[in-house]
C-alpha cells in the first residue's frame, strides 16, 4: 500500500519493503515479534506519522485524560444528585421527569448529541467553539490558556457525560431505594432520627458504593465514547488519533491505542478496588 | 400466554415502545414500495430544505433523499441488530451453559476467556475488528457479536449454576438422560426469560454500535444506514441541519422503543422482580 502511494511498485521493491517490515516471515513469528516488542513497551512504528507509536500515544494522552476526568466528575456528580433527587421524590412527577430524561439520553447516539450541540451552541448561537482544544493562533499563556482550553472543553464534556449521566442516575436511584428497605433505616426511624438525616447521613453513604464500582467498570465504555466524541469535536486526543489511523490504514497505531486502552481499563479497575476498601472497611485487599 | 400479555400491557411505557417499534419495522418493510428508487440515487436538487422540491425531510449535498435513506437505513439497522444479537446469544449460551453445568476447570477456562473479552473496551475492539476485516455488513455483524456475547455468557452461567442441582435435574440424571439433553431440553427452557430480556436490550446496543461504526466510516459502503447519512451530512452541518438531525432522531426513537419493550418484557417475565421494587 505504501509502495502504491510512492508510485513505483516494482516486484523487487515490494520484496525489499516486505523484508524491512518483517512481513516475509510466517504469521506466528510476526505475532511473537510484536508481543516481544510490546513487553519492551515498543508498540512499533507509525509509517504515516513517521514516529514511534509509543511516542505518538503519549503525546495525545493528556487531552484524552483531561476530557475523561472532567466527564467522570460531571457524570458521577450530576448522576448522584439526580438519582438522589428522584429517590427522595419517589413516584411523583419529578421522579418521572428524571426517569424519562435518563431513558432518552440512554438511547441517544453520542455523535448525534455532539452534532446537535454544535448546531445549537456554535452555529445558531456563537457561544462555544466547534472543534479543537485551544485557539493556537492566539498564543495564550498561563491562566489565559487554561481558560481557553476550558472553553473548548465544555461541549465535548457535556456530550460524553450525557450517556453516563443516565446510567449513574438510574443506578443511584435504584441503590437508594434498596438501602431504604434495609433494617438499619427502620432502626434509625424507630429511634427518632429525622428523615433528612436518614437520607443524607445513613442511606446516601451506603448507596454511593455500587455507583463508585460502576464508575470503574464503565471506563472501557468511556474510552469507546471518547473516540466518537473526539472525532466529532476534533479534540486532539487518543480517540482522534484512532479515527485518523483508521483513515490512514495505520494498523500499527490503531493496535497500539487498543492495547493501551485495555491496559488502562485494568489499571482503573485496580484503583477502584483499592478505593472501595477505603469506603467499605468490611472488604479487604488480599 | 394471555397471562403474559396482560402483565405486559399493564406497563404503558412498554406498550408505547412496542407500537413505535412496529411502526419502525413497518417502515423498513415497505421501504422498497414507498421509495422504489435506490437511496444512493442523486437528484439535481442538492441541499433542499425539508418540504422543498418534494423532499419530505430534505436532501443532502448531492441531492439524495434523506427520507428515503432513513427508510432504507431502518432495514439495515434492524437486521444488523437482530442478527448480531442472535449470534451473540448463541455463543453466549454455549459458553455459559458449559461453564455453569460442568463447573471446575471447564468453568475456569471458559470464564477467563469471557473476562478477557469483557475487559477490552468494546467499542474500540469493534473498530479494530472492522478495520482489520474491511468494512462490510458481515464484518460489522461479526464485530458486534464478538463484543456483546460475554454478557450473555455470564448471565447463562449464573442461571445454570442455580438450576443444575435442583430436583428436576437430579431426576433427569437418574433417568439416564445425556448431559447435552439435560442442558438443552431441561435447564435452558427454564432460564429463557432472562435471556430474552438481555437479548432485547442487546438489539438496542447493537443498533447504537452499528450507527457509531458507520459514523466513523466503518459501515458497508454499498448499504444505506443511519450512521452513514449522519457522517456524510456532517460537513454540511452549517448549511443543512436536517441531514444530520432526522436520521439521529430515527436512531433515538428506535433504540428508545426497544429499551422500553425490553423493560416491559423484564417486568412481564419476572413478576417476582416487579413486586420487590
Amino acid at each position: 500500500m505504501l509502495a502504491g502511494e510512492a508510485g513505483s511498485a516494482t516486484p523487487e521493491y515490494m520484496e525489499e519493503m516486505r523484508k524491512k517490515f518483517g512481513l516475509d516471515k510466517p504469521l506466528p513469528v510476526q505475532l511473537a515479534v510484536y508481543l516481544k516488542n510490546v513487553i519492551q513497551l515498543d508498540l512499533g512504528y507509525s509509517f504515516r506519522h513517521d514516529m514511534q507509536v509509543t511516542e505518538l500515544i503519549i503525546d495525545r494522552f493528556w487531552p484524552t485524560l483531561i476530557l475523561m476526568v472532567s466527564t467522570i466528575l460531571l457524570a458521577v456528580g450530576f448522576g448522584v444528585l439526580l438519582g438522589l433527587f428522584a429517590a427522595i421524590n419517589l413516584n411523583t412527577w419529578k421522579d418521572s421527569m428524571v426517569s424519562v430524561f435518563a431513558l432518552i439520553t440512554y438511547a441517544t447516539p453520542l455523535f448525534w448529541v455532539g452534532l446537535m450541540m454544535i448546531i445549537l451552541f456554535s452555529i445558531k448561537n456563537d457561544w462555544f467553539p466547534t472543534s479543537g482544544m485551544e485557539n493556537s493562533a492566539m498564543f495564550y499563556e498561563g491562566f489565559e490558556r487554561v481558560k481557553d482550553i476550558a472553553h473548548h472543553l465544555v461541549l465535548p464534556t457535556i456530550t460524553l457525560s450525557l450517556f453516563y449521566l443516565a446510567l449513574y442516575t438510574r443506578m443511584m436511584r435504584a441503590s437508594m431505594l434498596e438501602q431504604y428497605g434495609q433494617d438499619y433505616v427502620i432502626t434509625a426511624r424507630a429511634k427518632g432520627v429525622s428523615e433528612r438525616r436518614i437520607t443524607f447521613v445513613h442511606v446516601l453513604r451506603n448507596a454511593l458504593l455500587p455507583v463508585v464500582t460502576m464508575a470503574g467498570v464503565q471506563v472501557g465504555a468511556l474510552i469507546g465514547g471518547s473516540v466518537i466524541v473526539e472525532s466529532v469535536f476534533a479534540w486532539p486526543g487518543l480517540g482522534m488519533l484512532a479515527f485518523e489511523s483508521l483513515f490512514a490504514r495505520d494498523l500499527n497505531l490503531l493496535l497500539g491505542i487498543f492495547l493501551l486502552s485495555s491496559a488502562l481499563v485494568v489499571a482503573v479497575n485496580l484503583v477502584v478496588d483499592v478505593i472501595y476498601c477505603f469506603l467499605d472497611p468490611r472488604i479487604e485487599v488480599n | 400466554m394471555s397471562d403474559f400479555w396482560k402483565r405486559f400491557s399493564r406497563n404503558r411505557q412498554a406498550v408505547l415502545g412496542l407500537i413505535i417499534l412496529c411502526v419502525v419495522i413497518f417502515v423498513a418493510a415497505i421501504a422498497n414500495f414507498i421509495f422504489p428508487t435506490d437511496p444512493f440515487l442523486y437528484s439535481k436538487f442538492p441541499l433542499s430544505a425539508p418540504g422543498e422540491n418534494g423532499f419530505l425531510l430534505g436532501s443532502d449535498s448531492i441531492g439524495r433523499d434523506v427520507a428515503s435513506g432513513i427508510a432504507h437505513g431502518a432495514k439495515t439497522s434492524l437486521l444488523i441488530g437482530l442478527i448480531a444479537t442472535l449470534a451473540a446469544v448463541f455463543i453466549g449460551v454455549i459458553f455459559g451453559a458449559f461453564a455453569g453445568y460442568y463447573g471446575g476447570i471447564v468453568d475456569d477456562i471458559l470464564m477467563r476467556i469471557t473476562e478477557v473479552f469483557q475487559t477490552i473496551p468494546s467499542f474500540v475492539f469493534a473498530i479494530l475488528l472492522v478495520a482489520i476485516m474491511k468494512p462490510s455488513i458481515e464484518s460489522v455483524v461479526i464485530a458486534i457479536t464478538v463484543v456483546s456475547w460475554p454478557a450473555v455468557a455470564r448471565l447463562v452461567r449464573g442461571e445454570f449454576l442455580g438450576l443444575k442441582n435442583r430436583e428436576f435435574v437430579q431426576a433427569c440424571h437418574t433417568l439416564g438422560m445425556s448431559d447435552v439433553r439435560i442442558m438443552l431440553a431441561e435447564i435452558l427452557p427454564n432460564c429463557l426469560s432472562p435471556i430474552i430480556v438481555i437479548g432485547s436490550l442487546m438489539v438496542a446496543t447493537a443498533i447504537l454500535i452499528e450507527s457509531g461504526l458507520a459514523f466513523l466510516g466503518l459501515g458497508d459502503p454499498n448499504v444505506m444506514s443511519w450512521g452513514f447519512i449522519i457522517s456524510d451530512g456532517r460537513s454540511m452541518l452549517r448549511v443543512a441541519w436536517w441531514i444530520c438531525t432526522f436520521p439521529g432522531i430515527a436512531i433515538l426513537i428506535t433504540v428508545l422503543a426497544i429499551n422500553l419493550v425490553g423493560e416491559g418484557l423484564n417486568d412481564a417475565l419476572n413478576p417476582r422482580l416487579r413486586e420487590r421494587n
